[in-house]
């Protein structure tokens, strides 16, 4: 086989592979959309779910989805990449860097059954808080941690070393350098880094069955003070979130509805994760633009 | 080969420097007079680049360094451990080979400094950028557009932005490593012209591969060889007839 053969097959064989993952997606997203849409409705997603009865909405999952989101960020996003930065710009490179580094892979490759069965040891029993939503937020932190230092630290890499000398030699410090040149050059990269993250919690299910639980209280949304029992605010109440939801009434539903619901809540999820998708890559970009001077 | 003057804003005595175990800069006396150009020549890996990288201490960004000697910056031993560096820095400016500037605005690119410095008053930074950028024969080029980004202007006027980055912190010397060696023909002469004016007030020192542009821009020429200092003397005896015979093997083309 001669080179331009070869390079004619090769050519054509990315395509095929090209072809398959867009219609595996295109396929996937259709027949959750086609079958989700069905059954929701403004109601759907306004009322609150039912233990018994037909009829039951997603309501209070919906805004623990994002809530528990909300919470997990908050905290992984400071400490990965201050982690993430001393890593790139502080660590010395030598063997404890490389251990440190060897480390942070393993823990991002825990499964999350386990990070769950670690939650329900460290932050359910020992703390004695129960199933919280903080308890959920600090367990999915720990799986979603690594893999912010990893990309903090990747996109710090990346940005070019003249920047940094540029800014060294105006007699800048290293903090104000890294303050304002590197982050704001990696920043990009740590946003999308960020969105793969926030889509892993949001559909994680595993991790926040034993440490946020299956169950929401009742639930009162004009009641704004954060440590009221029934505040939707309140981050030591359980929460069960969408994708636990899905998981627990078609394990164990009571409810007759169990299809409509279970394939009405898959297609808000999707749909939620890409809306948050393209709103995080909007903001990120208009912050961008505005650091970079781009229009 | 020994010069003695007594305006030097720079005097480097018996300068040693190590990259682990390589000797790259051996034994080098070095004075550096005020509002001179300085051009420091030398074929790739003589340590022309790593000499001027001590003067504000950029070297020291590189591992395993180790220094030894003296290099005295208007008197005071720049390798003393309690040297201010962005003190040093903001005295010692530096521009590199590739037009380094930052994804920002051409206004912020030339603000940052001062503002990071402690200029925060708009009006004070404004007259500091303008400056600047009229030193570097850039305003009219820009002045339409301060806002737009640095990256979009060419390479040329890229370096000259960067040259208007280190004025804007008030240094007395400027550093310029190969500043025209990514240029055109053009760009480079603007670079040039902007030299000879500009050290009416800095001291420049330069390191270039181009020996014409030595010549053509420089008060006093450096060769070095093999991290050793062989000859400083004015340009014009350098080039018409340097005293050391591997000087003159170099500039006529013998070697390097």
């Amino acid at each position: 086989m001669n080179a331009k053969v070869a390079d004619r097959v090769a050519t054509g064989v990315f395509i095929v592979i090209a072809f398959i993952i867009v219609s595996v997606l295109i396929g996937l997203f259709s027949f959750i959309l086609y079958h989700g849409f069905q059954h929701v409705s403004l109601k759907f997603l306004t009322t609150p779910s039912s233990n018994m009865s037909a009829g039951g909405g997603i309501r209070d999952q919906l805004f623990n989805s994002f809530y528990v989101l909300f919470i997990t960020m908050l905290i992984t996003v400071p400490l990965g990449v201050g982690g993430g930065v001393y890593m790139a710009e502080y660590a010395r490179p030598g063997r404890i860097t490389n251990i440190i580094r060897s480390c942070i892979e393993v823990l991002a490759s825990l499964p999350s059954i386990v990070i769950g069965l670690f939650g329900l040891l460290m932050f359910v029993t020992l703390t004695g808080w129960g199933y919280t939503i903080l308890g959920g937020a600090l367990a999915l932190t720990v799986f979603n941690l690594p893999v912010m230092v990893r990309v903090t630290e990747d996109a710090i890499h990346s940005v070019p070393r003249d920047l940094k000398e540029a800014s060294l030699a105006l007699g800048i410090t290293h903090w104000h350098t890294i303050k304002t040149i590197l982050l704001p050059s990696a920043f990009p990269t740590i946003l999308t880094g960020g969105i793969l993250a926030a889509g892993r919690v949001f559909g994680e299910a595993a991790a926040l069955l034993f440490t946020a639980g299956l169950s929401t209280p009742r639930l009162d949304y004009t009641d704004w003070n954060p440590f009221s029992q029934i505040s939707p605010l309140n981050i030591f109440r359980p929460a069960e979130t969408l994708a636990v939801h899905i998981w627990s009434i078609n394990t164990q539903g009571l409810i007759p509805d169990v299809d409509a619901v279970s394939n009405g809540s898959a297609a808000v999820l999707i749909l939620s994760v890409l809306l948050f998708n393209l709103l995080a890559r909007w903001i990120g970009s208009l912050i961008h633009k505005k650091v970079t001077a781009t229009k | 080969m020994v010069l003695t003057y007594t305006n030097e804003i720079f005097d480097i005595n018996d300068l040693n420097l190590w990259y682990a175990d390589h000797h790259a800069l051996k034994s080098i006396h070095f004075p550096i007079i005020k509002k001179e150009v300085t051009a420091i020549i030398g074929p790739s890996g003589c340590g022309k680049s790593t000499f001027i990288k001590t003067l504000n201490l950029m070297i020291k960004m590189v591992p395993n360094v180790k220094m030894s000697g003296e290099i005295n910056y208007n008197g005071k031993n720049i390798l003393n451990s309690k040297m201010d560096l962005v003190e040093l820095r903001k005295n010692v400016g530096m521009v590199f080979q590739k037009g380094n500037p930052f994804p920002q605005s051409i206004f912020d690119n030339v603000a940052y400094g001062p503002r990071i410095h402690g200029i925060t008053k708009r009006k004070h930074l404004e007259e500091i950028v303008i400056k600047a950028l009229m030193d570097v024969a850039l305003w009219d080029e820009v002045k339409d557009r301060l806002n737009a980004p640095a990256l979009g202007l060419s390479g040329g006027q890229q370096q000259r932005l960067c040259i208007a980055r280190a004025l804007a912190t008030k240094p007395d010397v400027i550093l310029m490593d190969e500043p025209t060696s990514a240029l055109d023909p053009i760009s480079t002469l603007a670079i040039e012209e902007l030299i000879l004016e500009l050290k009416e007030k800095y001291t420049i020192v330069i390191v270039t591969h181009n020996m014409q542009q030595a010549a053509r821009v420089s008060d006093k020429t450096a060769f070095f060889l093999m991290g050793e200092l062989i000859e400083l003397d004015e340009t014009s005896k350098i080039f018409s007839k340097p005293e050391d015979e591997r000087t003159e093997g170099y500039i006529t083309g013998r070697f390097g």
